[in-house]
């Protein structure tokens, strides 16, 4: 994930230690993330054995447990709970500081008091997906069955499961419906899973750069990723855990190329052009000689300090088999038929990995459903990973929306 | 040569009298799409005073904007290509509110809203109104007035039509007018009783609701 100037910042802090060499180094792992799995310094809630999370694989998994936070007080009605879901590798800090990168939540400028998820009005919950390896039970979490790390004996997960995981620590919260679920990328997938699965529960759905089903090109980008992660000698089959070993440099391959679909041509061009990285010319060899390349290098390195690589398997498998509309004979329309649940749906006019023709097909299928819905395409530069930045059109569009669902459902 | 400026509103609620013309002949209750519908003040006149479950489409942002502030449900789109994906008889009403003038295939766009609404509204300036004949017939310019603002280099209305044309495009598209009203100046409705070529000549603005044949 990228935030503009402070990544850009971070990577030229970085760059005073030798990134730029023909290939990357990796300082030794901290146990931070490490403990962060199964012992997250978040609010947790366990499920035991009688209380299986039922997921699409054919598995009941128990014991299981999902990370979360929350921001903003539940009011008497318990009608302003709203959810954040995150995308890929993201958390559930998404407004406070990262516990293991100590960097600031990752949406705060959607996030807080007086932002248009106002946690002065709102009771604002997010949790770790299923799978995921910040204190949600996932492939980096022990087994009980063998005391050791699942690795690949954990179930592959599917958004749906993420969605049921929620709703599972939605109950056990005692909100009975959620005022709005709020999310981007992967995050606006589970909102749509959510408004397909639970109609009732959703009074609002603000899906921005999401689509209703992962396309054939972002199928290829994530196999690409987890066959650089598959392909490290230090994978061992998935046991890197078990047997001591990382596979940094799979995973910050597989970082280094996802991260180039999160941008655009115009974003790189504006941010790093074909400048020459603390040089005045090629040095004729393959170090890091252009600003892109040790700023890729930085974004691969960063990210595998804090995420862990089987995870990365199995959530980038998570989108890949979403499709909300294969089971209803790939009508979406049938999907969303029904529906009372208010939608707003955004999209980014540089975003080529979830680009608006995928929103428009949201829009067009939940008109055909005859649900209420607005769209807004946001213009923008900054390719999908606009969603996380400063993009003032897009607030406007979201407390617009929020504001006037927020009167209506009677909210102070 | 400009007249006034601002369109013709009500005294009392502020509403304007073209978008309380066109409330007038929604039946309360009804489901309504308002292709082009701006900041999206007719619509709210319609879910506020009629109980009106609507929907816009809008190709300006601000206006979308504007109409998820008000919480209208409005999509931001272009009524040229965007009618072609709803569904068939999906409204009882599809309100194309000023706009036929400044699309690119107003027939087309006419033949969508027939078959999307059960009726359609559709109101648009009369390029046939006097002021327009003598800016074009005795002074050789294209007119600028109240509903045309635009000079002809920068106008977004490229296809002006008189009160005669568009009631011709509906025999053509085999669509029944229910009613017909020509807007004066003041934007007041005129005498229902006055002959064609009276409206042509004086209306400011036509209306028409429509009904496939």
């Amino acid at each position: 994930m990228l935030v503009d100037a402070t990544a850009t910042a971070q990577y030229r802090l970085f760059e005073r230690t030798n990134i730029s060499a023909k290939t990357m180094s990796f300082a030794p792992l901290s146990s931070e993330p490490r403990s962060q799995v199964d012992d997250p310094s978040s609010l947790v809630m366990r499920f035991g054995a009688d209380e299986p999370l039922m997921m699409d694989a054919g598995v009941a998994l128990a014991p299981w447990q999902i990370a979360y936070q929350t921001y903003g007080t539940l009011n008497a009605d318990r009608s302003n709970a709203v959810l954040i879901c995150h995308a890929l590798t993201g958390d559930q800090h998404v407004a406070n500081d990262n516990p293991v990168t100590g960097k600031p939540g990752w949406w705060l400028t959607m996030v807080g008091p007086g932002r248009p998820v106002d946690t002065n009005r709102f009771f604002v919950i997010c949790a770790n997906v299923i799978g995921g390896c910040m204190g949600t039970t996932g492939p980096a979490s022990i087994n009980p069955a063998t005391g050791q790390p699942y690795a690949l004996d954990f179930p592959v997960v599917t958004v749906r499961d993420m969605v049921r995981a929620q709703a599972a620590l939605i109950d056990r919260l005692g909100i009975e419906s959620l005022f709005c679920v709020v999310g981007g990328s992967m995050g606006g997938m589970q909102v749509l899973q959510w408004a397909v699965s639970y109609p009732d529960r959703v009074f609002s759905a603000l899906p921005i750069a999401a689509a209703a089903r992962h396309s054939a090109q972002n199928i290829a980008f994530h196999e690409v990723g987890r066959q650089a992660v598959m392909a490290d000698p230090e994978w061992r089959g998935g046991r890197y855990l078990t047997e001591g070993t990382r596979p940094s440099k799979g995973l910050a391959v597989a970082r280094m190329g996802a991260h180039i679909t999160y941008l655009s041509e115009m974003a790189l061009h504006r941010k790093f052009g074909r400048n020459f990285q603390d040089r005045v010319a090629p040095t004729f060899s393959f170090d890091a000689d252009f600003q892109i390349e040790s700023y890729l290098r930085y974004q691969g390195i960063s990210f595998v300090e804090r995420f862990d690589a089987n995870s990365y398997l199995y959530v980038t498998r998570a989108m890949d088999y979403f499709d909300i509309a294969a089971e209803l004979g790939g009508s979406l329309a049938k999907a969303f038929k029904g529906s009372a649940t208010r939608f707003c749906v955004i999209s980014f006019t540089s975003d080529w990995l979830f680009p608006t023709s995928d929103s428009r097909a949201i829009v067009h299928a939940l008109n055909a459903a005859a649900a209420s819905v607005a769209f807004v395409e946001v213009e923008s530069d900054k390719g999908h990973d606009a969603f996380l930045l400063e993009e003032p059109e897009m607030f406007a569009a979201a407390a617009g929306f929020i504001d006037a669902a927020a009167r209506v459902r009677g909210i102070a | 040569m400009t007249f006034a400026t601002l369109p013709a509103t009500d005294l009392e609620t502020g509403h304007r009298l073209d978008f309380l013309l066109v409330a007038d002949m929604v039946e309360p209750g009804s489901r309504v799409l308002d292709v082009g519908c701006g900041d999206g003040s007719l619509l709210a006149i319609l879910r506020d005073g009629k109980g009106v479950d609507g929907r816009g489409i809008e190709i300006s942002r601000e206006g979308v904007n504007a109409c998820l502030a008000k919480g209208l449900p409005v999509i931001q789109g272009d009524a040229d290509t965007d009618l072609a994906d709803y569904p068939d008889d999906a409204f009882d009403y599809v309100i194309l509110s000023q706009t036929i003038q400044a699309t690119r295939q107003p027939r087309v766009v006419l033949e969508h809203l027939l078959r999307i609404g059960r009726r359609a509204i559709v109101s648009f300036p009369n390029f046939g109104h006097w002021r327009v004949r003598i800016d074009l017939g005795l002074r050789g310019r294209m007119p600028v007035t109240e509903n045309m603002p635009y000079s002809w280099y920068d106008t977004p209305n490229i296809h002006f039509c008189t009160i005669r044309d568009f009631v011709e495009l509906c025999r053509e598209v085999g669509a029944q007018m229910e009613k017909a009203v020509a807007l004066n100046a003041g934007g007041h409705p005129m005498r229902v009783t006055l002959p064609w070529w009276v409206w042509n000549l004086l209306g400011d603005q036509g209306v028409f609701l429509l009904k496939r044949r």
